[in-house]
């Protein structure tokens, strides 16, 4: 792993995102998302992730942006494609003030920290079927809750988004 | 590629995720905002799996695919709601869907 | 004797008259016979139960303490000790209740007939029955203090009689002055049994030796000596002497006694003749020997000497006021505090026997001249007027037969009646006073003037022509008078044939009487008259009674007046004297400008007090308090509503500030989550926690 893979994938994540935070048009919010996630992606398949990185891209920007998309094409005013409304200064600034001092929070956490820049240790080989055979012995408590928990949020999402039965 | 670069461009995606949730009007752009620092999330979990002492232990991977998955289901229920909010109030704007006030 | 059933029973006799008072109250008035009935019945039962007494104390002479049976319990209790009271059965008890008794019987008899047109018949005989209870409970009582309450009882049924007819308003005011006089003087009593409870420590007369009369309380009180050099025994003698010249009408008490004849006739008899006025004398005899206790070298005591003064004063003094009267009733008044002032005399000059002779006596005839007047002015339609009376000798000959035997009686006449042997004996004992002879002048004056006026008024009233209109009877004929039913001349002739025996019970030949109070029976003393002096004062008095009646008939019986309104001789004589006498004296106009005015000022003075200062003071607090209260609503209202107003408010405040975290914007919340990071974090960099690796 050199440094410049994935430093170039975290510069395209850091751009989607902020493109996600700044751009008026919702779709293309959406689609900046997009380019956020499969950055990310990139970034874990640079560090040796790559179950990982696939997982990211096929679930995150394949599934879950998709169905940003989606929803922000459901909720839409009609005719209007982008976000008109104006916030006000005192959540602007508030909201700017906050943001601005988590990340110097976080930052000062980091920084002040020892031992973190040492370079990193060999890769290991993240085997496919390594990861499997734990997730089937180790973590199968985890996995089983997580499919409960995908059925459910899945039952609950139908539900809620279901119109109204008519009487 | 050191541990605390990484860190940091965690904490700024964080952030950004952060400064989406807080300044967007569109209840949508929150579930960004909100996906986005759970993404955030992750990373700092990859991050530290690939320089511990013991990768071999497969456990930041692991987490990290747990967390993907749980992502995935909250924001299709978010989405849900936001679209079921949206059915009864017309609108989408967080600032006008205050009925949770005093 | 002390175990005899009727010293054990005594309370019977006043028990008696008590119940057919009590029962006759709770009857309706128009039961007339029943009250009446009631009344004579229980007095008739206590006259033979008294009898019974007398021939019991009779029956056991043999020295003072030997004649007397005392019962004594107890009544009340007060800490650790007990108020007793008692009853006594000695010769002085026993000759009183019998008079008291016969007498109350004779004219309750009398008043069956003298009260038959009064609606008010009933109630007439219930006060009339209370008052013979209390009478005799007075005489029975061996304790101070049941003598004090049936005292106050007598007065009170004297009240209740003086104003038996209490519309007019002469009588209630009559009534009212009666009860005022004498409580006066109740006052003085009232002190009295205090101080001689304090000193002695009982109030029971005879308690075998431990008695407040008896001798070792007699050294006690006689030893002592007040802060004005007087004996403790002296001090108490005179203000017990206070209560009894109240009740017996003793100068300058004796005001209310004239006004009390405008009660009905047997009442005046009853009370104010016979019974209730001698009670007062009766009280002198009973505490006697206090009244002697600590006797000087003269053979006196400060407290008899002025007892003596008193009741010569007395004596004379009435009887010049009772010259001047026109009423017949009044001139009867008159003559009656003399004739205590007589008793007085005798006891303070000759003791217990002297006074108590004249009282039994006096209480017969002047009852018998009381009814007498009574029937005359029944007779004559109730004209009261002497002026407008006469001849009634012609139209009421049983009356005036009885009338003149008690005028005689009361005048003294030598040998035959009472009256005499009993006023002797006290002028031959104050003409051996050893202190001053001037009582025995007063006293022979007082005598010369009683047979003076008796003379005017029975010349008045039974000789010359009758000068009055006689009225209309029933029928509205005009007629003239007439004599009396027999129910009211029978207990006259009774009444009568007691103002003349008696009269042999108390000769010096054989002085029965005397010995009789002493316990002791008498001897037939065949030189009883050649005591020396006595003689004398026997002839003396007799000449004086020659002489008053004499000159009463050379002015009034000779030459009788012919109108009613034509002036009195005396007063052609001596207008000037003859006016104050006839106004007696202005006593009454001479209280009314002192004491009455004074009082009328002390009254004004507590009224003022009253409703300037302490009502001010009343008022005073309730302002304060009003004051107060409307400090407490202010500070309520304002301090702690307004301070709990501001806390309420502030809270509101707080809330309506913290509100705005609750707006329902979601990103709001999210921002404080922020902000509680950041300052979580900044804590935690404060305390110098770090990350290693």
């Amino acid at each position: 792993m050199t440094f410049a893979l994935p430093a170039i994938f975290a510069i395209l994540t850091l751009a989607g995102a902020v493109a996600a935070l700044v751009l008026r048009n919702l779709v293309h919010c959406a689609l900046s998302l997009v380019f956020a996630f499969a950055g990310l992606g990139g970034v874990y398949i640079s560090l040796g992730a790559q179950f990982a990185g696939l997982a990211q891209v096929l679930v995150y920007a394949g599934g879950v942006a998709i169905l940003i998309v989606f929803a922000v094409l459901l909720v839409r005013e009609r005719d209007e494609k982008q976000d008109h409304t104006t916030i006000r200064w005192g959540n602007l600034l508030s909201g700017i003030a906050v943001s601005t001092l988590v990340f110097i929070a976080l930052a000062r956490c980091i920084l002040s920290s020892t031992g973190l820049h040492n370079a990193a240790p060999t890769a290991p080989v993240a085997e496919i079927r390594e990861i499997g055979t734990m997730m089937m012995s180790v973590d199968i408590l985890p996995l089983e809750i997580i499919g409960v928990l995908l059925t459910a949020s899945m039952l609950g999402a139908v539900i809620i988004a279901l119109k109204e039965a008519r009487r | 590629m050191t541990l605390d670069i990484l860190l940091l461009v965690s904490a700024a995606l964080f952030t950004l995720g952060l400064a989406s949730s807080l300044l967007r009007r569109n209840a949508i752009l929150v579930l960004v905002g909100i996906e986005l620092m759970l993404n955030a999330a992750n990373l700092n979990f990859i991050a530290f799996w690939r320089f511990s002492a013991h990768p071999e232990a497969f456990t930041g991977i692991l987490f990290v695919l747990f967390s993907i998955a749980l992502a995935a289901a909250e924001a299709a229920v978010g989405l849900a709601l936001i679209i079921s909010i949206h059915r009864f109030y017309k609108t989408s704007n967080v600032d006008r869907i205050d009925r949770m006030k005093g | 004797m002390n175990s005899s059933w009727i010293v054990t029973h005594l309370w019977l006799i006043p028990l008696l008259p008590a119940l057919a008072a009590g029962i006759s109250s709770l009857l309706s008035h128009h039961r007339r016979i029943t009250a009446a009935s009631l009344a004579i019945t229980a007095m008739f039962g206590s006259l033979l139960l008294s009898l019974c007494a007398f021939s019991t104390v009779l029956l056991h002479l043999g020295g003072a303490s030997a004649s007397r049976a005392v019962l004594n319990f107890n009544w009340l209790q007060f800490g650790g000790e007990w108020l007793r009271l008692g009853w006594v059965l000695d010769p002085l008890t026993a000759v009183m209740l019998a008079m008291v008794t016969f007498v109350g019987l004779c004219i309750f008899i009398f008043s069956v007939g003298y009260m038959q047109h009064d609606e008010n018949f009933a109630r007439f005989f219930c006060f009339l029955s209370l008052f013979a209870a209390a009478m005799l409970g007075v005489v029975i009582s061996n304790s101070l203090l049941l003598l004090f309450i049936c005292w106050e009882l007598v007065g009170l049924t004297s009240y209740l009689l003086i104003g038996f007819w209490y519309q007019k308003p002469a009588a209630a005011a009559a009534a009212k002055k009666a009860f005022i006089t004498t409580r006066i003087g109740d006052l003085g009593l009232f002190a009295g049994i205090l101080w001689l409870s304090y000193s002695t420590g009982t109030l029971i007369f005879y308690d075998h030796g431990a008695g407040c009369i008896e001798q070792t309380a007699l050294v006690v009180v006689a030893s002592h000596s007040t802060a004005i050099g007087m004996t403790v025994a002296t001090a108490i003698a005179l203000l017990i002497f206070c209560g009894a010249a109240g009740k017996s009408g003793q100068v300058p008490l004796h005001t209310w006694l004239p006004d009390a004849m405008e009660g009905p006739t047997p009442v005046s008899a009853l009370i104010h003749a016979a019974t209730m006025v001698a009670a007062g004398v009766f009280l002198v005899a009973r505490v006697y020997p206090l009244m002697s206790a600590g006797m000087n070298t003269a053979g006196t005591t400060t407290a008899l000497t002025v007892v003596a003064w008193v009741g010569a004063i007395t004596a004379l003094f009435a009887a010049f006021i009772a010259v001047a009267q026109s009423d017949i009733k009044r001139i009867l008044a008159y003559s009656t505090v003399s004739q205590l002032g007589y008793m007085m005399l005798g006891i303070g000059v000759g003791g217990v026997a002297v006074g108590m002779f004249h009282l039994i006596t006096h209480a017969f005839f002047k009852a018998l001249l009381f009814l007498g007047a009574g029937s005359v002015i029944h007779g004559c339609h109730e004209e009261q007027d002497i002026r407008s009376m006469g001849g009634l000798r012609k139209y009421m000959p049983v009356t005036f037969a009885v009338y003149a035997i008690g005028m005689l009686a009361l005048c003294g006449f030598p040998l035959f009646f009472s009256g005499f042997w009993s006023k002797d004996a006290i002028l031959h004992a104050a003409s051996e006073w050893s202190v001053s002879r001037v009582p025995f002048y007063m006293g022979s004056l007082a005598a010369l003037l009683t047979a003076f006026y008796m003379t005017r008024q029975v010349a008045t009233v039974f000789f010359g022509q009758y000068r009055g209109h006689a009225g209309h009877d029933h029928a509205g004929n005009e007629h003239a008078p007439h004599e009396s039913p027999a129910v009211m001349t029978v207990p006259l002739i009774l009444l009568a044939i007691f103002a003349v025996v008696p009269g042999l019970l108390g000769t010096p030949l054989w002085p029965w009487f005397t010995s009789f109070l002493h316990g002791e029976m008498a001897t037939y003393d065949p030189n009883g008259f050649s005591e020396p002096g006595l003689m004398g004062v026997m002839l003396t008095s007799s000449c004086i009674v020659f002489l008053g009646l004499g000159l009463g008939w050379w002015i009034y019986g000779r030459k009788p007046r012919t109108t009613a309104t034509s002036p009195d001789p005396m007063e052609n004589a001596t207008p000037w004297v003859f006016n104050v006498l006839e106004h007696r004296v202005y006593v009454d106009q001479l209280y009314e400008a002192t004491l009455y005015r004074l009082n009328a000022a002390i009254a004004w003075l507590a009224d003022w007090l009253d409703r300037v200062i302490f009502c001010g003071a009343v008022k005073t607090v309730i302002a304060a308090v009003i004051a107060f209260s409307n400090m407490d609503t202010s500070i309520e209202s304002n301090a702690i509503n307004g301070t709990f107003d501001a806390g309420c408010g502030s809270v509101s405040f707080s809330g309506r500030l913290l509100s705005h975290l609750q707006n329902g914007q979601v990103q709001r919340s999210l921002r404080a989550v922020g902000l509680t990071l950041v300052l979580l974090l900044l804590a935690w960099f404060a305390f110098g926690w770090s990350v290693k690796a």
